[in-house]
């Protein structure tokens, strides 16, 4: 008895958006890559092809952070007190995009030198963030976009208590601008209309609904990602946007993580819970529909590509 | 699918007698629609009406309860294909398989049996074990029954073997793996388990195979199904479970309304953790791991519980004045919220330090600091309050509270609320409250 398998068919899809610029495409990356374009819900290949698989994005610091797990140190070692060698390490590890976060210490020299110095290490399409403190991610920015124009970065993060400069430069130098609200399906499609209203086009838009841990919140975010992709799809034009997702900030700093010592027997080997503690929280969100997946540890990256690689067989 | 008024009322007797308290048929038949009243009051409904009316009321995922000693697994149940449209309902159980042959049996199952993990104030365990007839499976059950009183699957094809096995286990509610279409064992392995009352997993390569052979099974006198819906990798197996749950839900297809099972760790240890990753989000029933590592069953029990957790109720810990480390009068006082995440977090880091505190618990309707305050549920007024409330002053020599970093900001208006008392701004993670205890208060 052959079985009638319900099928959905969507009115709406999420843009297909490309982040970093080949030179024929005025930038200098090796390659350009292209996130989201999905017409169903994730990796329901049976009701229609997936366009685009997500992409890792592996996360590095301008200055050596100080506060990151042991283990982060371990596997990454030297590297770390040189972005451009960090950089470098990173595309070795299975990188699709770079991550790089500006330091509060850096000036506006140090922040344009350090990401110029890594988009001459890679040749892989790359997204700048500021410090996470308004005035100062401004103020580094600007200078690192005009300096980049063309390069199609995506330059993060716009939040509703500060995006309009970095939306304005984003514009002006052909960047794109990472979108982020606090797991809210309303905030979110409060700042992508504040920053469209702007004249941001719409391919240059990427959604962060903000990650929580495994333990610390994940279900939150989850939820709200399915609510976001089951908008878009229903036709909500403004969450119809790829979505970004930072389980390696989140779970790396949780006790689990960064503890190893003085924690409960029950909790197993230190460095086998820290990566499945990044690993889970980002295959759970991969699940929910994330595009770009941001990760901190080589052996994570390994494990979440391998993952996509299967889910895009059905 | 519960059925409307009409539909109902066509399969009474429509006879208006009113033996059932109610002046006509379609008055009952609406009364029944909104479940406030029982079949059982009218006396003239047919056998096949009753029939009818019990099946659209069954639940479109059965639900299956495996029992042992007093402890109780449930699977199934469940209504919605996102946890946001509701929730997920009943947590997919959790086993561990072991082999008959394993010289170390016993050892491996008494300490997986043992292990216990805490996350915020809940303690979890492993559910039950998986046996795999590759040997003596009589002896193992006997084996494994001496050190574990949780509920058991056996795996195996041999029907006699399966039998004796389960004679050992009377009482209990175990489920038996599987009824295989490719196998042709589906009768013998349908009479074992109708005989134990056993669950019996079917396994078929297609749905529409695994259809055949769920009603086949049924039509023998077994109700208790579990799924193996085969595939051989994460898409195959996503894109079979998600139509398997969608014709339940949607369809209404009776003949996959079954909770489905899950080996992780079919295709590599390696791949074990995030296999059963996407097992919990994705609507598996049982799913069954082949390797104790604390490291990985620690992370596995809390995803479960996130994601089963229901959306509408936030776990929250009653607000008050809690005692850490037992604080004397000129401890410190800090103040957080009563989302259970929250809570758990500065209080483990305050009680692994050794330090005392004072940890005021204040009622924000079980948000994190960051969200209660967005919401205006953690703000300067309500801390007051919640000082005055709980009547903190009384318990302190020195009149001084540390606020979450995240809402430094507050810290000028609860100045001007709490006359008196000495306002200081914390560190924003909880990880870091044992340094700042040391360093900055003294």
């Amino acid at each position: 008895m052959p079985i009638e398998i319900p099928k959905d068919k969507w009115p709406g899809s999420i843009k297909a958006i490309t982040i970093g610029a080949t030179a024929a495409e005025g930038g200098t990356r090796a390659r350009s890559v292209i996130v989201g374009g999905q017409t169903t819900m994730p990796y329901l290949q049976y009701e229609a092809p997936t366009p685009n698989k997500p992409v890792i994005a592996i996360e590095i610091r301008s200055r050596k952070p100080e506060d990151w797990s042991a283990l982060l140190v371990e596997a990454w070692g030297a590297a770390m007190t040189d972005p451009a060698q960090w950089a470098h390490k990173a595309e070795e590890a299975g990188a699709d995009i770079i991550v790089l976060t500006l330091s509060v210490e850096d000036s506006v020299e140090d922040a344009v030198r350090v990401v110029k110095s890594v988009l001459g290490a890679t040749g892989l399409p790359l997204a700048v963030w500021g410090p996470g403190q308004a005035e100062k991610d401004n103020e580094l920015l600007v200078p690192v976009s005009e300096a980049t124009k063309g390069e199609k970065i995506l330059l993060g993060i716009c939040e509703d208590k500060n995006y309009r400069t970095i939306v304005a430069t984003a514009m002006a130098n052909s960047h794109l601008v990472q979108s982020r609200a606090p797991m809210d399906v309303n905030l979110s499609k409060q700042l992508n209309i504040l920053i469209s209203d702007m004249g941001m086009p719409k391919d240059r838009i990427i959604m962060d609904p903000t990650t929580g841990a495994l333990g610390y919140g994940i279900e939150y975010g989850y939820s709200v990602m399915e609510r976001l992709r089951l908008a878009a799809l229903q036709g909500d034009v403004m969450t119809q946007f790829p979505m970004l997702v930072t389980p390696g900030f989140e779970a790396w700093k949780t006790k689990e993580a960064k503890v190893g010592e003085g924690v409960p027997e029950a909790w197993g080997d230190w460095k086998n819970r820290s990566i499945n503690w990044e690993t889970l929280t980002a295959m759970s969100l991969v699940e929910s529909g994330a595009d770009i997946i941001v990760l901190r540890h080589p052996e994570s990256v390994k494990r979440i590509k391998e993952a996509i690689e299967e889910l895009m067989m059905a | 699918m519960a059925l409307s008024g009409i539909q109902i009322y066509k399969m009474l007797p429509q006879t208006n007698c009113k033996e059932c308290g109610f002046p006509t048929c379609l008055a009952f038949a609406m009364k029944l629609a909104a479940k406030q009243v029982e079949l059982g009051s009218c006396p003239y409904v047919s056998e096949a009406s009753k029939k009818q009316l019990a099946e659209s009321a069954a639940p479109p995922i059965r639900l299956i309860t495996l029992k042992a000693n007093g402890t109780e697994v449930k699977v199934g149940n469940e209504v919605v294909m996102f946890r946001h449209e509701k929730t997920f309902y009943n947590k997919p159980g959790l086993f561990l398989r072991v082999k008959a042959s394993d010289p170390d049996l016993a050892k491996k199952v008494a300490t997986a049996d043992a292990y216990k993990v805490n996350y915020v104030g809940m303690d979890f365990t492993l559910d039950g074990f998986a046996i795999e007839a590759d040997g003596d499976l009589v002896a193992a059950v006997k084996a494994v029954r001496d050190v574990t009183k949780r509920p058991l699957m056996l795996i195996g094809n041999d029907a006699a073997l399966l039998d004796s096995s389960l004679s050992l286990l009377a009482g209990e509610g175990t489920l038996i793996y599987a009824a295989d279409a490719e196998r042709s064992n589906y009768e013998a392995l349908t009479d074992v388990a109708k005989k134990h009352k056993a669950a019996l997993v079917v396994k078929a390569d297609s749905l529409d195979a695994l259809a055949d052979l769920t009603q086949k099974v049924q039509a023998k006198g077994v109700e208790d199904m579990v799924l193996d819906l085969g595939g051989k990798n994460l898409g195959e197996w996503l894109t079979r479970s998600t139509q398997a749950r969608k014709l339940a839900l949607k369809s209404n297809f009776k003949p996959l309304g079954y909770p489905t099972i899950f080996f992780a760790a079919q295709n590599g240890l390696d791949k074990e953790a995030v296999y059963a990753a996407q097992a919990i989000s994705k609507y598996a029933g049982f799913v069954v791991l082949d390797t104790f590592a604390p490291e990985m069953i620690y992370p596995l029990l809390v995803l479960r519980e996130n994601i089963y957790t229901d959306p509408q109720k936030p776990i929250q810990v009653q607000p008050g004045i809690y005692e850490i480390n037992s604080p004397k009068p000129d401890s410190p006082v800090l103040v957080t919220t009563n989302f259970s995440i929250t809570y758990f977090s500065v209080a483990n880091e305050v009680e692994g330090s050794g330090l005392p505190a004072w940890l005021l618990v204040t009622d924000a309707e079980g948000m994190s600091v960051l969200t209660a305050w967005a919401a205006g549920k953690f703000d300067a007024e309500r801390i007051a309050k919640a000082v005055k409330g709980f009547d903190v002053a009384s318990k302190v020599s020195k009149k001084r509270i540390v606020l979450p970093g995240h809402v430094a900001v507050l810290s000028g208006e609860l100045e001007e609320e709490l006359a008196g008392w000495e306002i200081r701004v914390g560190p924003r993670e909880a990880v870091d409250l044992p340094a700042f205890m040391k360093q900055v208060l003294n």
